[in-house]
């Protein structure tokens, strides 16, 4: 899918206050036989969002038509289990651009990494009164800019500083990938290989 | 020098380069790959109109979708058929060794790396499912990734990964009678929690590991992923080099000695410090199961489900929701309830080992009436040796059949779905919500547990069998 450039972003957001979110909740696993990237947003969170009969889960956050927007709000240790970049893909493909938790899960951090949805990760008690802040209100808006690591809270005039790989943050302000830098430096690749001698 | 652990010993011999303020460019030795998490990654090279980098250094399967019954005929389910068939393919196109549907050597990727002699000490290995950890049983570096990752591997043979912390987690002692390797590694997820090694790559090391088969050793790193670590590895000795040997052909004796040297040196040195140390007594471990929908709420077989998910109230509401997912109150016991699945196989349980354990315990005695199971071989080596050693007659008589090999019920992407609001006692490695197909109530347990579930169609504590 053609990722998008991210840096400063101003949005409503989605809680999901759910801790220990696996990637099969995000996507099951009965939905990964496609050979493309797209089209997943449709079973974001499939067995949550629908009933068995196939009706929509009136109780479930996506299907609150007052909760909406790019960000999503999750409970801790967002995407744990597989590896599965469909997680990511659904995720972005559905329509968010962030994700703010208190712990992701390593695969799922550098899948969203590598795709342009930016995971953010705020301390727990940060998390949980963003939570509380959109259930009061579900107008109230968050204000990235990533450039700058920064996170403007509603209610809070100071805004928190986040942690993001310097490299990584280039990427996804550039629309960068990290396939075109490691083919960008393939004769080092070759040199280490030669150093090593093996092919 | 400075004192290393094995794991920054081979990181560091892998990396090519490394990027100011950013993640280093780490070298890839063997790469795996299967027909669910790769077609998006050819796709990306067609699109730049290049070729894959080292052909020779991945291997592929198809093992995530395939039935475990007629693998002879067509694949029902279209788009599993079609992503077999791309799988064929693009290794065609881009001559890559495949072991595919029906192929003698086909098995589950986490199976056949190690069994065909693939995996060997201090490489670096990744595939595209978060189980490649498995691989690190033989002291390597083996991880899962993501398709974009599988991408850059399959262009370049090289991936951007920041250094993880290390852990050490040692097992000493003696194990009490019907306690296995997966009753280990549940015990220790269960007290780090499913989130608790996030950020680190462990080494599991001790007496009580030292003892340990290959087999299950693959066991224990398979599940490391469980509780969020980015690996987990061993270090080789007499026993990695022994089951190597059997599967390592085409080499002299010479050639053989100086891989023996080379692998010899893959320990941590004497001293070292990691990150987090942790230590745990054998005899301590007893048969676990899980209760809830995440592999760190498992307790003994024996126990009660805890009244809270924490100390603190307001984690409740995640640990309330997975006890009401299946079925179950606070405080509850879990030996003698019914069950109605047994699945024994996947990538963690999946091995000849695995079915010496079940068929043992079951031997002379009969399958529960109430109890459906699915016994799924990890490759087509392992069902021929189930076989060749007489377990089959075993599992036969006891009126259990064999499936064909596969990943199968352990993530139901196939026809082997547990039914909705059905208990299944599970070998595999996740108890996710839906995982065994939606609805579905998973209880993982060792494959002596399972067999014990199997016989008295309820949850039992397998020691109740073993003299």
């Amino acid at each position: 899918m053609p990722k998008e450039k991210i840096n400063k972003l101003e949005s409503t957001c989605v809680p999901l206050p759910i801790e220990n979110i696996d990637t099969d909740q995000i996507i099951p696993a009965r939905f990964l036989t496609a050979t493309t990237r797209e089209g997943f947003g449709e079973n974001l969170f499939r067995d949550w969002r629908y009933n068995k009969d196939g009706s929509a889960n009136k109780s479930f956050i996506l299907n609150n038509k007052a909760f909406s927007g790019k960000v999503l709000i999750a409970g801790k240790n967002f995407g744990c289990g597989s590896s599965r970049e469909h997680a990511v893909w659904a995720i972005y493909d559905y329509g968010f651009r962030v994700v703010i938790s208190s712990f992701f899960a390593d695969i799922f951090k550098n899948n969203s990494l590598n795709n342009g949805l930016l995971p953010i990760i705020l301390p727990e008690d940060l998390v949980l009164n963003l939570i509380q802040a959109v259930q009061n209100d579900p107008g109230v808006k968050v204000k990235i800019n990533l450039e700058e690591q920064k996170i403007e809270l509603p209610g809070s005039r100071k805004a928190y500083q986040f942690e993001i790989n310097k490299y990584k943050k280039d990427c996804m302000i550039n629309g960068f990938n990290d396939i075109d830098y490691l083919l960008n430096i393939k004769n080092k690749i070759i040199g280490f290989e030669e150093k090593k001698g093996i092919t | 020098m400075k004192a290393k652990t094995l794991f920054e010993k081979i990181w560091d011999s892998h990396a090519v380069y490394s990027i100011e303020d950013g993640p280093e460019v780490l070298y890839i030795d063997q790469h795996y790959i299967h027909e669910v998490t790769s077609p998006q990654a050819f796709k990306g090279l067609d699109d730049r109109g290049i070729k894959v980098f080292r052909p020779k250094r991945t291997l592929a399967t198809a093992d995530h979708n395939i039935p475990t019954k007629d693998q002879h005929l067509t694949i029902k389910e279209e788009l599993s058929r079609l992503q077999v068939e791309k799988l064929t393919e693009n290794c065609k196109k881009h001559k890559i060794n495949l072991f595919g549907l029906n192929h003698k050597k086909n098995g589950i990727v986490h199976v056949i790396g190690p069994e065909l002699g693939f995996t060997r000490p201090g490489m670096t290995i990744v595939c595209g499912d978060s189980h490649t950890s498995t691989h690190g049983a033989f002291g390597t570096i083996a991880f899962g990734i993501g398709t974009s990752e599988v991408e850059m591997v399959l262009a370049t043979q090289c991936l951007l990964q920041t250094k993880p912390k290390t852990m050490r987690i040692n097992v000493n002692g003696d194990l009490k009678k019907g306690v296995t390797s997966k009753d280990i590694i549940m015990y220790i997820i269960a007290k780090l929690t499913s989130g608790g090694a996030t950020g680190y790559f462990v080494e599991y090391a001790g007496t009580a590991i030292e003892k340990l088969s290959m087999e299950a050793r693959m066991t224990i790193c398979n599940m490391s992923i469980e509780m969020g670590a980015r690996g987990g590895l061993i270090a080789p000795d007499k026993i990695t080099f022994a089951y190597l040997k059997k599967r390592i052909g085409k080499l002299t004796d010479k050639e053989w000695e100086s891989q023996l040297r080379k692998w010899k040196k893959l320990k941590s040195d004497p001293g070292v410090k990691f990150d987090k140390e942790i230590k745990i007594q054998a005899s301590d471990i007893n048969p676990m199961i899980t209760f809830g929908t995440n592999p760190g709420m498992a307790i003994t077989v024996t126990g009660n489900i805890p009244l809270s998910g924490g100390l603190e109230d307001k984690k409740d509401e995640s640990f309330l929701k997975s006890l009401n997912y299946m079925g179950f109150k606070p405080g509850d016991k879990l030996a003698g309830r019914k069950v109605d699945y047994v699945f024994l196989g996947s990538c963690t349980n999946g091995r000849i080992e695995d079915f010496r354990e079940f068929a043992s315990l079951v031997k002379g005695r009969k399958k529960a009436s109430n109890i459906t199971a699915l016994l799924v071989p990890g490759s087509k080596l392992v069902e021929e040796q189930v076989k060749r050693e007489g377990l089959l007659e075993i599992l036969n008589d006891a009126g259990f059949e064999l499936r064909q090999p596969g990943c199968s019920s352990c993530l139901a992407m196939n026809e082997d779905k547990i039914p909705a609001g059905k208990y299944a006692v599970s070998t595999s490695n996740r108890n996710f919500e839906g995982r065994q197909g939606p609805g579905a109530r998973t209880l993982l347990a060792s494959p002596l547990t399972a067999a014990a579930a199997a016989i008295t169609g309820k949850i039992t504590d397998p020691s109740e069998f073993i003299n």
